[in-house]
């Protein structure tokens, strides 16, 4: 008979439903959970944590994941993968052995921390040996923000949380390990897949993929008949039955919400695509060409005749520099008229800025409720009931955009009429953390793989 | 317009899905019945994008066909005014770039749109 593991997702980004973990190992049999924390922004928030308190730096929702799920982990050997580490992998392992042990069940987890991804106290001595780390849009070197740059992390693949698997561990936490290589390190572990078992790789990849943005799979976000998506309330999260031979069903535990259909499925594979015959990872590169979607019965969808090859010499960094502060504020503007009201009130602030003398690298007006996500495809909004004036700037001077911040609310006597919607006060001043994606050659690259109990 | 032609909307034949990869959007466009794949092939073109979109994006238009999935996928660059954490923009990661997309209509045969079962309308 042919065996099969399960990969249940129980966590799209930093921010996802706190219930899902759990719900995705009680509502049936699974033999891995998957956990994505990290996004692009996701890496500079947590970078901010750190600097203000060293023993940060991780998703902190994750430690609650993992008590909801401790009897699943002690009881039945369901195990963990997790890149919650963000830019502090140890402090959050830490973090997750003394809830461990504070639940009771100290000393019998074994914790595999995976690091060797964080390469900010290398990044003189690799610019200084000719990695230039060159941005991977505009092709500028890394030297020319060098001194504003606050984090420097390799994407990494599957291979260190093998590793980890293989030395025992039940819960993995790595740092900025790729998304997909979450799901992968299970199958490579289960099934023995070499190094060079493209096809079987690209599965693997192509199944991260899928999972990877939790339940947007599963029925959440589907624009395709998406009036008829049952119990959204109750979404159950997406769970990989993955073979040998790299083929897998995506499905989901039966008495959840949600939808899992090839419509459904072809949506999410399309998320974040760039060029689909050569989605690259470290492990591998997969073609999403050759990607073959059948229905397999309700809720479940075949996934087959994957094919891969031979991946890049280098990895990804995901690089995080200052670039600056920003500050966003609204105004509402209603009925009659209220497009004309909110330009005119655009037009003031902006005479207003102008007069003060405040200049900034970027000011960004948009009419929620008019045009904000569509341009001109919306029409010019002159029939909109109400119109939300949102206003952003964006500079290097600190002052110049707190002083923005004090302009707005005046509007409100000095203004235009017909305008409310300021409840929520002056808009705060944000520092802006800045992505930075380079190149690196992968031997530089080393990773640990540490376990612990 | 010829007679014979007749407006297609996006909206009506296609399901859409889009994300950001720094400053550059992309937008997944799935045929809702693959025997239509073909006419987005023909007609969604990367010029017929670009000028769908306008000054909504500052760079170029890539396409790239996905016949297994009978889905097209675009590249939008600069899409996102700076993107990521610089954008100031309500959209800055580009999740809504897939309905602005489905606003497009296509002019079609109407032999075509009808023998497809495509929805179709006289006027645009």
């Amino acid at each position: 008979m042919t065996r099969t593991i399960r990969v249940a997702s129980g966590q799209g980004f930093w921010g996802d439903s706190l219930d899902a973990p759990r719900q995705q190992v009680e509502g049936g049999p699974v033999d891995y959970l998957m956990l994505d924390y990290l996004a692009e922004v996701t890496m500079s928030i947590l970078q901010k944590q750190k600097e203000r308190d060293p023993a940060m730096g991780y998703a902190r929702d994750f430690i609650g994941a993992i008590e909801s799920v401790l009897p699943a982990i002690v009881d039945r050997g369901v195990k963990v993968i997790a890149n919650a580490g963000g830019v502090n992998p140890v402090a959050c392992a830490t973090a997750l052995l003394s809830a461990i042990t504070k639940a009771g069940h100290g000393g019998k987890v074994r914790i595999g921390v995976v690091t060797g991804d964080d390469l900010l106290p290398r990044i003189d001595e690799l610019i200084a040996a000719g990695h230039e780390l060159k941005h991977m849009e505009t092709g500028a070197p890394l030297s020319t923000v060098r001194s504003r740059v606050l984090s420097a992390n390799a994407y990494i693949g599957s291979t260190p949380i093998v590793e980890a698997l293989q030395q025992g561990a039940q819960i993995v936490v790595t740092g900025r390990s790729t998304d997909t290589a979450l799901t992968m390190a299970p199958l490579r572990h289960e099934f023995g897949w070499a190094a060079d078992s493209w096809n079987q790789l690209a599965a693997g990849i192509v199944a991260g993929h899928i999972l990877e943005c939790g339940a947007q799979s599963s029925g959440g976000n589907c624009l395709h008949d998406w009036r008829t998506i049952p119990d959204l309330a109750s979404v159950g999260y997406p769970i990989a039955e993955v073979e040998s031979d790299g083929s897998f069903v995506i499905t989901k535990h039966p008495y959840t919400g949600g939808r899992v259909s090839v419509p459904g499925v072809t949506e999410q594979l399309v998320y974040e695509m760039g060029d689909p015959h050569a989605y690259i990872t470290p492990d591998v590169i997969a073609d999403f060409t050759s990607i073959r979607l059948a229905h397999d019965g309700q809720n479940r969808v075949r996934v087959h005749g994957i094919t891969g090859g031979p991946s890049t010499p280098f990895l990804k960094v995901s690089i995080a520099y200052r670039a600056g502060y920003k500050a966003v504020g609204s105004l509402v503007y209603s009925w009659p008229d209220a497009m004309e009201k909110a330009q005119l009130a655009d037009r003031i602030l902006r005479e207003r800025l102008w007069r003060l003398g405040l200049t900034f690298d970027q000011v960004l007006s948009e009419f929620v409720g008019a045009n904000a996500t569509h341009g001109h495809l919306a029409g010019d909004g002159h029939l909109a009931p109400e119109v939300q004036f949102r206003i952003g700037v964006r500079g290097e001077d600190r002052a110049s955009v707190e002083r923005f911040t004090r302009e707005i609310a005046p509007l409100v006597l000095n203004g235009p009429p017909s305008v409310t919607g300021f409840a929520g006060g002056r808009p705060k001043v944000e520092e802006v953390i800045a992505y930075w994606p380079a190149l690196i050659d992968k031997r530089v690259v080393t990773t640990q793989v540490e376990v612990v109990s | 317009m010829s007679s014979d032609m007749v407006k297609v909307r996006l909206l009506d034949i296609a399901h859409t899905r889009s994300g950001d990869k720094g400053d550059m959007a992309n937008c997944g466009v799935i045929a809702l019945w693959p025997e239509w794949y073909p006419v987005l092939v023909r007609e969604l073109t990367t010029e017929r994008v670009a000028a769908h979109f306008g000054d909504l994006i500052s760079g170029t238009v890539d396409r790239f066909e996905l016949p297994n999935l009978h889905a097209l996928n675009f590249l939008l660059h600069g899409a996102l005014d700076g993107g990521g954490t610089l954008s100031l923009k309500t959209d800055a990661q580009g999740k809504v770039v897939s309905t602005a997309m489905l606003r497009l209509v296509l002019t079609v045969p109407f032999e075509e749109a009808n023998a497809l079962g495509m929805p179709y309308h006289r006027e645009g």
